[in-house]
């Protein structure tokens, strides 16, 4: 239950502060450390919560963003990184990159209750 | 205890996003800040729109004198309909900076050589040249004019600024252009300056060729001795058919240009022991910058109505110069192309009339040599005495690097562009001044503004009178019937080739006499023949008693094109012009391929030569996508004159001008005997043309051979006409596109140049009008928008462009979106 609503917080809050953009894109490794603080799991657990409600949302969004969009912007994006030029691995690498990053922000946070509770 | 890996996770964490916060560098260029770039809710994906956006919209800015109403179409084109005409400008601001905001920034950071600012150290070649030619000064010198004398133009360019930083004021972080998150920097408010810097480009655009090629041509000059020069880099062109009709009788002169005694000593026949400059200019206006226009009166057409065409040769960028647009006051109704960062409709048509432009191509850029008492630069010689300059400081920006000043001696003539403290690879070590009519205060976008108004000829005679530089050939056609073409602009009265070389600037004695009258500018009005043109020739014979400048900045070929084609056309329609704009008919090789192949031994060719001469002869003339024989004929001519000039200027090592084509086809029309073609190399032998043209022959045909097995003969392969976004990124461009046409032609698409707005109108009572750019109304390439024209240009056809009362748009099938801006909320 504790994994499944951290991953529920974590895209949550990682949205919430997206909306505002005058935030720095970065802001949801400060969210999802405190949920990790707030919900106590084994470190593994925490990342992998942290990973999956990152990069769950970044993939969502991403995805129907392009597929309204027909592609048009994300195959030039692909082309410049380079990917390519494939959408679906600029999709896939742009969730992956969220996840590992929002994995991190939750380990770290995870350890932090952890020195509390020893 | 669980503290070391609580350190080493927030460690990798911070480091992680502290990486993918900063630019990495990747080769030579700087990568986005990645975390930002894709986070999907700040980065590019929010640029990614929807196919089917919405752009319905309601706007309340306390700006505006009333409601503005805009109607925008199936293209994407706004249709603004405003009681104020200041409304209706700073509406126009608003829609450039939606549509085509980081290009406005970008463009007018290029003209101010600020592009180090955001780019780093690399540009700063680039900045320099900018700021010492002055770009910054002249913009400056016209705001200053406008302020002080022209409330009205003030108050225009004032709506448009204000229109343009409404927008910028309510663009939240994440909605930013995409070029500023891939760049990663944010757009600034808009100035009035801005405006006039981005003018200021176009002036440079196409006036400021001379401040490379003048270094260039003395150079030659030098390398050659003048009689030689002359000889090869003359200014008679034997076929050319003017602006203005042969044989058209000039008044009397006001202005008697007199050329100094010392000329010939002192100059023309000075020769430079050390060659001026030995390396090329950071970066030079395309030579083929130029156009077509024309206008057809109603005795040659099938309505009787007068027809006018016009399409400017500029380079090919996405997002495009251009930005269509419809303005509707209670004062004009106007449509057409305008400039993101300016106000007005630029080439276009209201309901009385419609107008076009092409390059004058008039010299108006010379240098002068300046002495300098000391390194100091506080005096300089002049008329035997020293002279005080004054200094102007210019400060560039770099990032993550320290400031650079540019400290600039400003003389009487203008600002030092070389000097000790600027690269003496390009000046050789001397100091030399620029004078350049775009530096004088000029009057801004008043002659749109008023073209915009214009009812009848009157009107726009009044309207292009005010009009300094660029110089440029306004064609007209009236829905009353006139039709006239006028070159204006402030144009030098000059002696035969004064300001073609570097000037001695220690004395009066090679300054400029004074600045044609308008009234003595080439102009025409209703000619029997019924109909104006102009593609960038000269504008008149020789009988002209002006100097126009160098020959070589008047291209020949499309100017006798378009005339031939118009003197035989009879019950025009507009679908004609637009066949005749795209037309692709090569008039210089009809001319030149009988003249080759009077040289050409074909006996004495290989066979691979053979097939490939025969691939040229059967050609039917026309620069059409797939033809091979228009690539035989370039490469073949191109080594011909690799053979025949090569041995004259390929002992030098510093920048020199080539001939033009049209001297070497002069000589081969005419002299089978000539000297030049000899190989000054070749001691033991003399190489008459017979023998060059075979020569050349055989080394086309390796190049063509070569370009056979990569599948490259046919000419829109081999040409591979592009459309560059303004970045240079292949991903944001459209590369290799299937079209036609090129130098010389009509239709004068080139690899990435050509006709970069299309434009026909018909003057019926309910105006018929086509068009199109090679782009795509919005500037984001995350819009099905950004490039929607530019298939369709290829394939030579048009829109017709929907110019409606509010009444009538807002029925119209077309009409799309509705954009509402009101003072306050209702």
């Amino acid at each position: 239950m504790k994994f499944i609503i951290s991953i529920l917080l974590s895209g949550l809050l990682t949205y919430a502060v997206g909306i505002y953009g005058d935030l720095p894109w970065w802001s949801f490794v400060i969210t999802n450390l405190l949920i990790a603080v707030a919900i106590p799991q084994k470190p593994l657990m925490a990342f992998a919560a942290g990973a999956i409600g990152v990069g769950l949302l970044w993939a969502a969004l991403a995805l129907s963003i392009d597929m309204a969009n027909n592609h048009i912007l994300s195959t030039k994006v692909a082309t410049i990184l380079p990917l390519n030029g494939s959408y679906s691995s600029l999709i896939i690498v742009n969730a992956l990159l969220g996840a590992i990053l929002g994995g991190l922000a939750s380990l770290t946070g995870s350890f932090v209750r952890a020195r509390k509770g020893a | 205890m669980r503290l070391l890996p609580l350190i080493a996770s927030a460690i990798v964490t911070t480091a992680l996003v502290f990486t993918l916060n900063i630019q990495l560098k990747i080769g030579n260029a700087k990568a986005p800040r990645l975390g930002y770039f894709l986070s999907p809710q700040h980065g590019f994906w929010k640029n990614a729109e929807k196919i089917d956006a919405n752009f319905d919209a309601s706007i309340v800015a306390n700006e505006l004198l009333g409601n503005v109403d805009v109607y925008v179409d199936d293209r994407l084109v706004p249709h603004i309909y405003a009681d104020h005409d200041q409304d209706a400008y700073f509406v126009q601001g608003y829609l450039h900076a939606k549509f085509r905001l980081w290009q406005m920034d970008f463009e007018t950071r290029v003209a101010s050589g600020r592009l180090s600012e955001i780019a780093g150290a690399d540009k700063l070649p680039i900045d320099r040249m900018f700021r010492r030619l002055g770009m910054v000064y002249g913009a400056e010198k016209t705001e200053a004019n406008i302020n002080e004398t022209n409330p009205n133009m003030k108050a225009t360019v004032d709506a448009y600024t204000a229109g343009v930083n409404a927008y910028i004021k309510q663009l939240d972080p994440a909605d930013l252009p995409f070029e500023f998150k891939l760049m990663n920097y944010a757009p600034e408010d808009w100035t009035p300056k801005k405006t006039y810097l981005f003018l200021m480009f176009m002036s440079y655009d196409l006036t400021g060729r001379s401040s490379s090629v003048d270094l260039q041509r003395t150079n030659t000059r030098d390398y050659l001795g003048y009689d030689l020069f002359d000889k090869l880099y003359t200014n008679h062109q034997d076929s050319l058919d003017p602006i203005i009709p042969k044989g058209t009788v000039y008044e009397k002169p006001s202005i008697v240009p007199v050329k100094p005694l010392n000329a010939d000593s002192a100059y023309l026949h000075k020769v430079n022991s050390v060659a001026f400059n030995t390396v090329d200019m950071p970066e030079a206006p395309d030579k083929n910058n130029g156009s077509n226009n024309w206008a057809v009166a109603g005795s040659k057409t099938k309505s009787g109505r007068p027809i006018l065409s016009s399409d400017p040769h500029l380079g090919l960028n996405l997002p495009s110069l251009w930005y269509e647009m419809q303005i509707t006051t209670p004062t004009h109704s106007t449509y057409g192309a305008s400039f993101p960062g300016s106000p007005a409709v630029i080439i276009g048509f209201n309901d009385s009339l419609a107008w076009g432009v092409t390059n004058a191509g008039r010299d108006v850029f010379d240098y002068y040599e300046i002495k300098f008492k000391d390194t100091t630069e506080n005096e300089y010689w002049f008329n035997g005495a020293w002279k005080a300059t004054t200094k102007r400081k210019e400060v560039i920006k770099v990032k993550d690097s320290l400031d650079v000043v540019e400290e600039i001696a400003m003389t009487h003539w203008g600002p030092t562009m070389f000097d000790a403290h600027y690269q003496n690879t390009q000046s050789n070590g001397r100091n030399l001044a620029v004078q350049w009519t775009a530096l004088t205060a000029s009057t801004g976008v008043e002659t749109f503004y008023l073209l915009n108004r214009a009812k009848n000829y009157d009107d726009y005679l009044h309207a292009i009178s005010l009009w300094t530089c660029p110089g440029q050939n306004f064609v007209l056609a009236t829905k009353s019937g006139d039709i006239a073409i006028k070159q204006q602009g402030s144009f030098v009265a000059r002696w035969e080739r004064q300001g073609d070389f570097i000037m001695p600037g220690e004395d009066t004695s090679f300054q400029w006499q004074g600045i044609i009258p308008t009234n003595e500018n080439p102009m025409i009005k209703n000619p029997e023949r019924g109909f104006v043109s102009s593609a960038n020739q000269k504008s008149t014979d020789a009988s002209y008693p002006y100097y126009l400048g160098a020959a070589s900045a008047f291209p020949l070929y499309r100017g006798i094109s378009v005339n031939m084609h118009l003197n035989k056309m009879f019950q025009i329609t507009a679908e004609d012009m637009q066949k005749l704009q795209t037309d692709n008919y090569n008039v210089f090789a009809a001319t030149a391929r009988p003249a080759l192949m009077k040289y050409i031994q074909l006996d004495n060719l290989s066979s691979d030569a053979k097939r490939m001469v025969t691939e040229m002869t059967n050609w039917d003339l026309y620069n059409s996508l797939n033809a091979k024989g228009i690539t035989c004929f370039k490469i073949i001519w191109d080594s011909l004159e690799q053979a025949v000039w090569g041995d004259e200027l390929a002992g030098s090592a510093i920048p020199l001008l080539k001939p033009e084509a049209y001297v070497l086809l002069d000589q081969m029309l005419k002299d089978t005997n000539w000297s030049i073609a000899d190989d000054i190399r070749t001691k033991d032998k003399v190489e008459d043309l017979k023998t060059q043209v075979t020569l050349g022959v055989e080394k086309a045909t390796e190049k063509l051979l070569a370009l056979e097995k990569e599948n490259k003969l046919e000419w829109a392969l081999f040409k591979a006409t592009r459309v560059l976004h303004l970045t240079k990124t292949p991903a944001l461009s459209r590369m290799d596109l299937p079209i036609g046409g090129g130098v010389n032609i009509i239709n004068a698409t080139k690899e990435n140049h050509g006709p970069s707005w299309r434009m026909v109108v018909h003057l019926t009572d309910e105006i018929e009008a086509y068009g199109l750019y090679p782009g795509g109304q919005s500037g984001n390439p995350g819009s099905p928008y950004y490039d929607t024209f530019v298939n369709y240009w290829a394939e030579g056809k048009y829109y017709r462009l929907l110019f409606l009362s509010k009444e009538k748009l807002k029925q119209s099938e077309r009409k799309k979106w509705h954009m509402q801006f009101q003072k306050t909320n209702s």
